[in-house]
């Protein structure tokens, strides 16, 4: 009878404790030290984030062939947290405290970054994030590497202002709805505002996640547009709803020579599932294309390829492609190589310290520099149109790299804000 | 009295529930707490928060069986009360931020972010944990006494019960993910800092917590041991069993059915309600009718219409994700999947009926 | 048309001997060179001596075709290069070119240059194509040109065009009579870019004007809403179709069989992949427009035969017990997306539309229905005919409706129900491998496309009642019109919470969906 199991229902929840007891890992050999790799590999974000585990080992590869890291090897530390953010979260903690790794590189969502940042600062370990986000956040423990929205949105904007952009005046805002889109759209708007955009010249749209039907909010942007004078799109759409997106824009033909849409989630990577011929003249701002011409593209573009194929990476092995992510990551992973050899040591606190200041050769072609106090890097910003082979052509960029402002000023009582990471843990002590 | 208490369980059966007891209340907390970092016998604050979740997620897993294992009702909306009950939590430990917050106000975070002046009135007096506690409950209590009113009245029952509760969790999803409705949006609830005035990410704010959750753990069994075994538990099991039947004898089924529809989910919204403060987010994607799958999957592992299987199967499919997703991240998908499967086709009383079967 | 002009600058360029041609070389150096304003000048310069060299030059910068080597400028295209200006041969091409990029400003101002120019050329279908592009709102600097093609055109479709697009330039006239006739001209239109014109004129100084320019928008904007409307009605039958196709091989699998398929959403994607494979495949050939032809064979096969091997592996083991096939079929979905992420790699991968596939056509008040979203409706309907043929003309559908009803007597009088059972769960998966097949068309292909489609297949079956192909018909159509229509009110979010809303409350009230089954059964 169902009684006498019962042992048995007991006899788990002493074993669920017991898997603790055995649980100490060995401390790491010394010969190594360990990086954990924090991207999804299944779910929703996996289609975004796999592309970046590669690139991160590629990266370690590449070290290692050199000799590592003050003479250690880099053994990274694959977890994948499957686009569930409480696991995210678990899935830190197990990389800090279980194998103990001296950094993380990892996430891609705001979610995902917001989930694990308290176990980051808690446990006093580093986090390198290599996304564009919406800014309002600088934490001691994280290094930003992806733009800010004074490094992408707002330069954008103002291109499709400027004569060459074709003077729009009219904007529609349209995004997936969640965190990123929201707070773009509204640093967009205060920022319109300012330049002496009306209220009724901005129409603001959102779509559920995975939205995949926009025959609707075209024919709603076309119909605005058609109400007054030149109209520009923004496009905060998320990942995999471009797709739809785009085919519709060119199967309803809206043409960028008289609708442009700007976006700032799509690159060469989300591109790849469209066919681009009806998207040409589209406007993407980035960090990064994989169309920039300099020596340190090419180098990075070459290893790429050799690597997506003698590692057979599914899809890049065929195509090679890199982004602008891909660009952050490998920036990331090298500054915080010359941030340990500089400080010659692991410790964080000494890393973070050697972290300011630190200066790269980006595949960008530019010198990007981490700031010495925000954490976010100093980068140029690029306005790509789309071509017919899915490749952008730069049209317009920063005359060098420009600073991040994580707290954007359009942003009602920013201004207080320091434009350093608060000290949290002292503050409450 | 002991009569009760001998029905539940037998004596040898106490004892391993006084075990279970003294391994969550006393044996983890000083391994974790008094022993030295150093030494093996520490339990190190990944496993106590995994241990913590996976208990969370086990006492799901005793309400899920308690609607489908015995009542015979698989409902795929079960993941919304556990999520309603986290975001009741949740909003409890948002406002107990206070002025730590990046932007130094009153309101939550993502409520200066959106300019909202004031607070909406769902987030009235939630600064209070009595209300908030009452919320946890309520809440998914009231959602499922509305719902499963008008379901069971209409008969809904079998698959086409499954397929609106997993309508119910999505429609739900998709509101919770509105940066509108006032919860967050998608990135919902994080950054916690205190519970009660204890800082949270202590160890010791931690085992109070994971405690916490064990006593659950053993209350629901016990709770869901009772219930099982008394009379109304039988006709529950008559119900799943024969239901026209049942009402042929004149027992009004919808009631029934209504009763152990709405316990099953303020279970689950007190299984949420522990789960936030200890992995320290709650977002809408909890409401994903994938999750509420899961939910059900874990029930099946386990072994349907026993409460340990509950447990067990909950245990086991969690930890193996646990696992494989560090051990095997681009191939773990395949394992679960082959579990699932052969769960299915070759043991339709779960794990449960194969150590019974071995006996 | 494109080509053809290129053929003309290699043509041109046959004796190698002597040039060609002559272009003005410091504009073309301009173009290619200068600043944004330089480039735009040098345009109208190269246009003026009405040389077609110049507009195929032209048209080769828009097409980014032109490079640059040094100092000379060159025009690239199928590994074989022109220079730009004199028009000679360049072989072997040199090395280090570089792109010369054109921008918006620049492609929107040589369109419109270009189009001008061609509104002169003796061949009705370009004329035709130049007054269509100028009419989607020209530089009133081209006024004297399209007056000048207005009295020479003879075609009276052009003339109208020309006409609309004469009065929507002299909208910025300064003399009043022109402007007011002008607005009088354009209440006639039905294009969006006359309602831009007359909304800016309706609020002008002058009384005469503003009158006139509101009556004219009123009209315009009448016809205007009317399109509106029939854009809307075209949305809400589009998103039915596409529901219907993914919703009716679950029709099959769940409504007749009983299968809660949880897999069927990766059927669906299976589809669409093999849709890319053959893509791939027509690649190299010369007959890439007709690759759906075999893609829509072969993604049926493809998900057929996959949704038969898991029938006779997994699903034949489960009947009678619905709610256990949701479980193993979940286990299946987990697999059948991890493989394809492990074969295909995670991102999307790009399914090409054949030409015939992109764009639309322009029915009118600036509504556009695309290619691809009709081709869909009309093979939804093939489809859901096909299947109504096999399910109720044919000996398998006879079969599978006998075995579905009472399988006990159906096996009495010798229906193979095991064989049975594999064909019609094969079948279900074949038309989920069809609705892959749609979908590629018009949304992304990557390993997650499954999962955005499983709820709303669900609701739509139950919604319609379940072992009813009727009632799918008309709950795919229902909630294809309600979801479109509650987006244009209240937004995209809110319309989806509310159809889910309204499903379950109608479900609630109405258990058996929208068609029930007619019978004496207590309960199943």
């Amino acid at each position: 009878m169902k009684r006498r199991i019962f042992i048995k229902q007991l006899a788990l929840t002493a074993a669920i404790a017991a898997i603790g007891l055995g649980s100490n890992s060995l401390n790491a050999q010394q010969k190594t030290v360990k990086v954990g790799v924090l991207h999804s590999l299944s779910g929703t974000m996996a289609i975004s984030e796999t592309v970046l585990k590669d690139t991160v080992l590629m990266a370690i590869d590449e070290i290692n062939a050199k000799g590592g890291v003050l003479g250690m090897k880099i053994e990274p530390v694959v977890v994948d947290p499957a686009s569930n953010w409480p696991l995210f979260a678990e899935k830190a903690r197990q990389l800090i405290t279980q194998d103990k790794v001296a950094v993380t590189f990892g996430c891609w969502t705001s979610v995902s970054r917001k989930s694990v940042l308290p176990v980051f600062e808690e446990l006093n370990s580093l986090l390198f994030y290599p996304v564009q986000y919406e800014g309002e956040e600088i934490s001691k423990n994280v290094f930003y590497t992806g733009a800010a929205p004074n490094q992408q949105a707002i330069p954008a904007v103002e291109y499709l202002m400027s004569k060459d952009g074709g003077t729009a005046k009219r904007w529609v805002l349209l995004g997936t709805d969640y965190v990123y889109p929201r707070t773009t759209n509204k640093i967009l708007r205060a920022f319109l505002k300012s330049k002496g955009v009306a209220d009724a010249d901005i129409m603001e749209e959102y779509t559920p996640f995975g939205h995949s039907d926009y025959q609707t909010i075209i024919a709603k942007i076309k119909k605005f547009a058609s109400e007054g004078k030149k109209t520009a799109v923004v496009s905060t759409i998320n990942g995999d709803s471009n797709v739809p997106f785009y085919k519709e824009l060119g199967n309803q033909g809206l043409k960028a020579t008289d609708v442009p849409v700007v976006a700032f989630s799509v690159g060469e990577e989300e591109l790849r599932g469209v066919d681009t011929k009806p998207l040409v003249g589209h406007l993407a701002a980035w960090n990064y294309f994989m169309s920039i011409k300099a020596p340190a593209n090419d180098a990075f573009t070459k290893k790429w390829a050799t690597y997506a194929k003698t590692k057979n990476v599914a899809g890049h092995k065929d195509k090679a492609l890199t982004n602008d992510p891909m660009e952050a990551t490998y920036i990331g992973i090298y500054m915080w190589k010359q941030a340990v050899e500089k400080a010659k040591s692991f410790d964080v606190a000494k890393v973070t310290a050697a972290m300011g200041g630190q200066t790269f050769t980006a595949p960008s072609g530019i010198t990007s520099t981490m700031d010495a106090k925000n954490h976010h890097l100093h980068k140029a910003v690029f306005i790509g149109e789309i071509k017919a082979d899915g490749q952008f052509n730069v049209v317009w960029k920063t005359k060098g790299p420009v600073k991040a402002q994580p707290w954007s000023p359009y942003i009602a009582g920013n201004d207080k804000k320091k434009d350093e990471p608060a000290l949290m843990a002292e503050k409450k002590k | 009295m002991s009569v009760v208490f001998g029905r539940i369980y037998t004596m040898r059966d106490w004892f391993f529930v006084g075990l279970a007891s003294l391994t969550v209340f006393v044996i983890v907390p000083i391994l974790s707490l008094v022993v030295s970092q150093d030494s093996t016998f520490h339990v190190s604050q990944y496993w106590v928060t995994l241990i913590g979740k996976i208990m969370c997620y086990a006492i799901v897993a005793i309400a899920m069986d308690l609607v489908w294992g015995y009542t015979g009702i698989l409902s795929l909306g079960h993941g919304l009360f556990f999520a309603l009950g986290g975001y009741a939590m949740g909003m409890y430990l948002m406002r107990q931020i206070g002025r730590e917050g990046q932007y130094q106000s009153d309101l939550p975070d993502f409520m200066v972010f959106l300019d909202w002046k004031e607070l909406p009135w769902q987030w009235w007096y939630t600064d209070q944990f009595w209300w908030a506690l009452l919320l946890v409950v309520l809440v998914p209590g009231l959602l499922a006494l509305v719902f499963g009113f008008f379901a069971f009245r209409s008969r809904v029952k079998g698959v086409y019960f499954s397929i609106i509760t997993q309508a119910l969790t999505f429609a739900a999803m998709l509101l919770f993910f509105r940066n509108a409705t006032g919860f967050g949006g998608n990135n919902g609830f994080t950054d916690f800092k205190s519970i009660l005035g204890l800082p949270i990410t202590t160890p010791e704010t931690r085992m109070i917590l994971f405690t916490l959750t064990g006593a659950a753990l053993i209350g629901t069994l016990l709770l869901g041991r009772w219930i099982v075994t008394s009379k109304f538990g039988r006709v529950l099991t008559a119900i799943r069993d024969a239901e026209t039947r049942v009402a042929f004898c004149g027992y009004n089924t919808v009631y029934y059915k209504l009763a152990i529809f709405v316990l099953s989910a303020m279970i689950c919204g007190i299984a949420g309600a522990l789960y936030v403060p200890q992995v320290g987010i709650i977002n809408p994607s909890e409401m994903s009718p994938a999750n509420s799958i899961e939910i059900a999957i874990w029930v099946a592992v386990g072994g349907r219409g026993t409460l340990s299987g509950a447990i067990l199967g909950a245990g086991l499919v969690n930890y193996a994700k646990s696992f494989f997703t560090q051990a095997f991240p681009e191939y773990w998908l395949y394992a679960l999947g082959l579990i699932f499967i052969f769960v299915t086709l070759f043991l339709p009383q779960g794990v449960m009926g194969l150590l019974r079967k071995n006996k | 048309m494109k080509t053809l002009l290129f053929a003309l600058l290699l043509c041109a360029s046959a004796s190698p001997a002597a040039p060609a041609f002559a272009i003005d070389k410091t504009a073309v150096e301009k173009l290619a060179f200068g600043d944004a304003d330089e480039r735009s000048a040098s345009i109208a310069a190269l246009l003026a001596e009405g040389d077609p060299h110049a507009a195929a030059l032209l048209e080769a910068v828009s097409e980014g075709d032109m490079q640059s080597a040094g100092k000379r400028i060159l025009i690239v295209k199928g590994g074989q290069g022109i220079d730009a200006v004199t028009g000679e041969a360049v072989a072997p091409l040199p090395e280090g070119r570089e792109d010369v990029v054109a921008n918006n400003r620049l492609r929107r101002e040589i369109e419109g240059a270009l189009a001008a120019f061609k509104l002169l050329s003796p061949e009705r279908p370009t004329r035709l194509a130049a007054a269509k592009a100028l009419a989607g709102g020209a530089d009133a600097a081209m006024l004297p040109l399209v007056k000048k093609a207005l009295e020479k055109e003879t075609d009276s479709d052009i003339k109208l065009l020309l006409e609309l697009t004469a009065a929507s330039m002299e909208m910025h006239s300064g003399d009043k009579e022109t402007r007011l006739a002008a607005i009088q001209r354009l209440g006639e239109s039905n294009s969006p870019n006359s309602r831009t014109l007359l909304a800016q004129a309706a609020a002008d100084a002058d009384d005469d004007i503003r009158l006139a320019a509101q009556k004219s928008l009123r009209e315009v904007q009448g016809k205007l809403a009317w399109g509106e409307r029939a854009g809307l009605l075209f949305a809400g039958i589009s998103l039915g179709s596409i529901l219907l196709l993914t919703a009716l091989g679950l029709a099959i699998t769940y409504g007749l069989m009983g299968v809660i398929n949880m897999a069927h959403g990766e059927l669906i994607m299976i589809g669409a992949y093999a849709t890319y494979v053959v893509q791939i495949l027509f690649r190299k050939t010369n007959f890439f427009e007709w690759y759906l032809l075999l893609a829509v064979p072969v993604s049926f096969i493809v998900a057929a035969a996959v949704g038969m091997l898991l029938e006779r592996v997994v699903i034949r083991w489960l009947y009678g017990r619905p709610l256990e096939t949701l479980l193993a079929t979940w286990g299946i979905s987990l697999m059948l997306i991890q493989s394809v992420r492990t074969v295909f790699g995670a991102a999307n991968v790009q399914v090409e539309n054949p030409a015939f596939m992109s764009g639309g056509i322009h029915a009118f008040a600036g509504v556009v229905l695309p290619w691809s979203r009709l081709v869909i409706i009309a093979f939804a309907i093939a489809v859901l005919i096909s299947m109504w043929l096999l399910l109720t003309k044919t000996r398998l559908g006879l079969f599978v409706r006998g075995v579905t009803q009472n399988r006990a007597m159906a096996s009495c009088v010798g229906v193979p129900t095991g064989l049975v059972d594999m064909w019609a769960f094969g079948l279900g998966s074949g038309i989920a491998g069809l609705a892959g097949c749609a979908l590629s068309q018009i949304g992304n292909v990557g390993p997650d496309l499954g999962q955005g489609y499983i709820v709303d297949s669900f609701m739509v079956v139950v919604f319609g009642g379940v072992g009813q192909l009727a009632g799918t018909v008309y709950a795919a159509l229902t909630l294809g019109f309600a979801n479109k229509f509650l987006e244009e009110v209240s937004g995209a979010v809110i319309a989806k919470i509310m159809v889910l809303v309204f499903i379950i409350i109608f479900i609630q009230r109405r258990p058996q969906g929208l068609f029930a089954v007619k019978g004496r059964a207590v309960e199943a």
